[in-house]
């Protein structure tokens, strides 16, 4: 009895296995990365089997994982929201992978505070001030006595290196900084922390959470687009050499109307 | 004369063929004995195999960065140029909401489980104990949005209230006990009934007096708190503690139960009171029970993932003052599960390494703290039994 139960649970595994292998075998399209990128490549992808009868699978591990994702060959695209840097694609070459970038949309940074909080605007150099921990309280940035709950998100964020990238430059986040291992914890953090100051992807801004100008400049689609917010960049999905036939096509849907809806629809601008 | 033979060899054919099955069955013996041993051994090779993998990947850390760094340095940068790998912060961290769990977790799971063995009618411990032991059940990532979306917002807009009213609940009733047990000790001597019975109550007065003072005093401090931030030690340390209770409770109260009935009929033989017997009888009994108990519901706290990576506010700094439990930490489990993702060989090696000699370091740990209860175990058998 006990031997019939090993070999059945041995039989599980090996058909676990093979399933495993059958399925990276189908002619589905696999996508791993960012988590900003995420949300636009899963409507992407709802749309796109429903239109082509192609199965896509989106993983959303960011922009670090994708790229090791698409330099181990385990995903036909990666979402990043950063590019690619050298020794990534040093890794990639060294593996006979060429890492093809396009852009899929724009996004902004939104610097978001507490709705009770009442400052409304800040410099590049006061949010850099903050992060790196040169200011401590509310009041030296224009608010009230009240002290500073800096957050900030996990090192493997692609939001996180753009905003080191961005605003901090060579500066070191203070050590008492939050770290928060995604956008919805953020927000959700700085809607519930009077004092908290934050940064999230602005397609995940909602009303919980109040956008702060940079440097006097709202963020928004348009401030975005014509490139007078600060803190924006474009969105990349990388492919391993020029995309053909369904991941060309997948890549190539923010130049259409619809992938253009969808971009708009989740609170990313389109760059076409 | 045939006949003979005949049955003669079927009686030696039937004894070679008693001796062949004898021989088959003892194979078959041998065979399950060697299946057994093999699967049990499976979990101890996993065990080595484990610290195998983690030692030669932290290895590594060491070679390239040496000690010094690692344990003496706050600065945890791991993604910076040039990288700074300080864990002193994140090691402080993990001691810190560790210890807060286990201050919590471990009077109330040796109180709970005394209740529930020595207290309780068997009626209502039989609905009680599963109730208790179905805390193990939740998975930690549900603690961990409970502390994250309900208990943070929570302990940052009534804070200090919600500090006050946790310390007269618990401190109260301790107090209380105190005081009894104190004045009964300290009129022990005296002679005379009458006496002994207005001394008593005049240190009952005097005694619930000053504990009321200090009960108040330190509720105040508590009430005059303000929490900037709902994620932070304390926030873990009370989630961890209802995560480490089911097994100190369990475990503990497994202990209790074992010690018999013959050592509680004899202490109530010789007269002594429920609370002398629960005291002086059963608790020394059961110490090295409890002890493991207590040891394995620490080892819970330490090795807990998603609450603290969720719900301690992830700061790699050590508190300032170091016992201030309002301010977030940054645990060495937290830090693998978060940084796992980017550390990667493509990134830079001691960044990838660096998590690995945090897991040797977690690994080592639980393994000295779990030979220490061995030792004290093994003791404490020795001295109930002996001499």
């Amino acid at each position: 009895m006990r031997k019939f139960g090993a070999v059945l649970t041995l039989m599980a595994i090996l058909a676990m296995i093979v399933a495993g292998n059958a399925g990276a075998a189908t002619k589905g399209i696999v996508i791993d990365g960012s988590t900003t990128v995420g949300p636009i490549a899963k409507s992407f992808a709802a749309y796109f089997t429903k239109k082509y009868k192609v199965p896509v699978t989106v993983s959303e591990s960011g922009s670090g994982n994708g790229a090791k994702s698409l330099i181990n060959k385990s995903c036909d695209i990666a979402d990043m929201s950063r590019s690619m840097k050298p020794q990534e694609l040093a890794a990639a070459k060294s593996k006979g992978v060429n890492p093809v970038q396009s852009v899929v949309a724009l996004d902004g940074i939104a610097i978001v505070v507490h709705p009770s909080n009442p400052v409304r605007s800040l410099s590049e150099a006061q949010i850099a001030d903050i992060y790196s921990g040169r200011i401590t309280n509310w009041r030296q940035a224009g608010g009230p006595n009240f002290p500073i709950v800096v957050i900030q998100r996990e090192s493997n964020s692609g939001t996180q290196e753009t905003f080191k990238d961005l605003v901090l430059k060579k500066a070191k986040v203070v050590r008492t900084a939050e770290t928060q291992a995604s956008n919805g914890a953020v927000k959700n953090r700085v809607s519930q922390t009077p004092g908290a100051i934050g940064f999230l992807g602005l397609g995940y801004v909602d009303s919980s959470v109040k956008k702060v100008a940079v440097n006097g400049v709202f963020p928004s689609v348009v401030t975005v687009k014509n490139r007078t917010y600060p803190l924006s960049r474009p969105l990349f999905m990388y492919t391993n050499g020029r995309p053909s036939g369904m991941v060309a096509k997948f890549v190539d849907l923010p130049k259409t109307p619809e992938g253009q809806r969808i971009i708009k629809e989740l609170g990313f601008v389109p760059k076409y | 004369m045939n006949g003979d033979v005949a049955s003669n060899q079927s009686r030696s054919s039937e004894f070679i063929v008693s001796a062949q099955k004898h021989k088959i069955q003892k194979i078959k013996q041998k065979a399950g004995e060697a299946i057994l041993l093999l699967i049990a051994s499976f979990v101890a090779i996993v065990v080595f195999f484990i610290f195998w993998f983690v030692a030669r990947d932290a290895v590594p850390f060491f070679r390239l960065r040496g000690f010094a760094e690692f344990f003496t340095s706050a600065d945890w940068y791991p993604a910076d140029d040039p990288p700074k790998f300080g864990s002193l912060a994140i090691i402080y961290g993990s001691l810190m909401v560790t210890l807060g769990s286990a201050l919590i977790a471990v009077p109330m799971g040796v109180i709970a489980s005394i209740c529930l063995s020595d207290i309780l009618p068997f009626s209502v411990r039989q609905y009680v104990k599963p109730v208790i032991e179905m805390l193990a059940a939740i998975p930690s990532v549900a603690y961990g949005f409970f502390a994250l979306v309900v208990f943070a917002p929570l302990l940052q807009n009534n804070g200090g209230p919600i500090l006050m009213w946790t310390w007269w609940v618990i401190a109260a009733p301790f107090f209380l006990l105190a005081v009894i047990v104190a004045s009964e000790l300290l009129t022990t001597s005296i002679a005379k009934e009458s006496m002994k019975k207005s001394a008593k109550m005049a240190l009952n007065i005097v005694l619930s007096l000053l504990a009321i003072l200090f009960l108040y005093v330190v509720g105040n401090h508590l009430q005059g708190l303000v929490i900037m931030s709902g994620t932070n030690a304390l926030n873990v340390s009370i989630i961890l503690s209802f995560m480490a209770l089911p097994t100190i409770v369990s475990v503990s109260e497994d202990a209790l139960q074992a010690v018999g009935r013959e050592l509680r009929e004899g202490s109530y033989a010789l007269g002594a009171t429920r609370a002398e017997t629960i005291v002086k009888t059963i608790l020394p009994a059961a110490s090295s029970g409890i002890l493991a108990a207590v040891i394995l519901g620490i080892m819970r706290a330490l090795g807990e993932t998603m609450v603290v990576w969720m719900a301690s506010g992830n700061s790699s700094s050590i508190p300032v003052p170091f016992y201030n439990y309002l301010d977030s930490v940054r645990t060495l489990t937290a830090t693998i599960a978060g940084d796992m993702g980017e550390a990667d060989q493509v990134t830079g090696s001691a960044r990838f390494h660096v998590l690995f000699a945090m897991g040797l370091l977690l690994l080592i740990v639980s393994f000295v703290s779990n030979l220490i209860s061995e030792r004290i175990v093994v003791r404490q058998r020795k001295i109930l039994s002996g001499q």
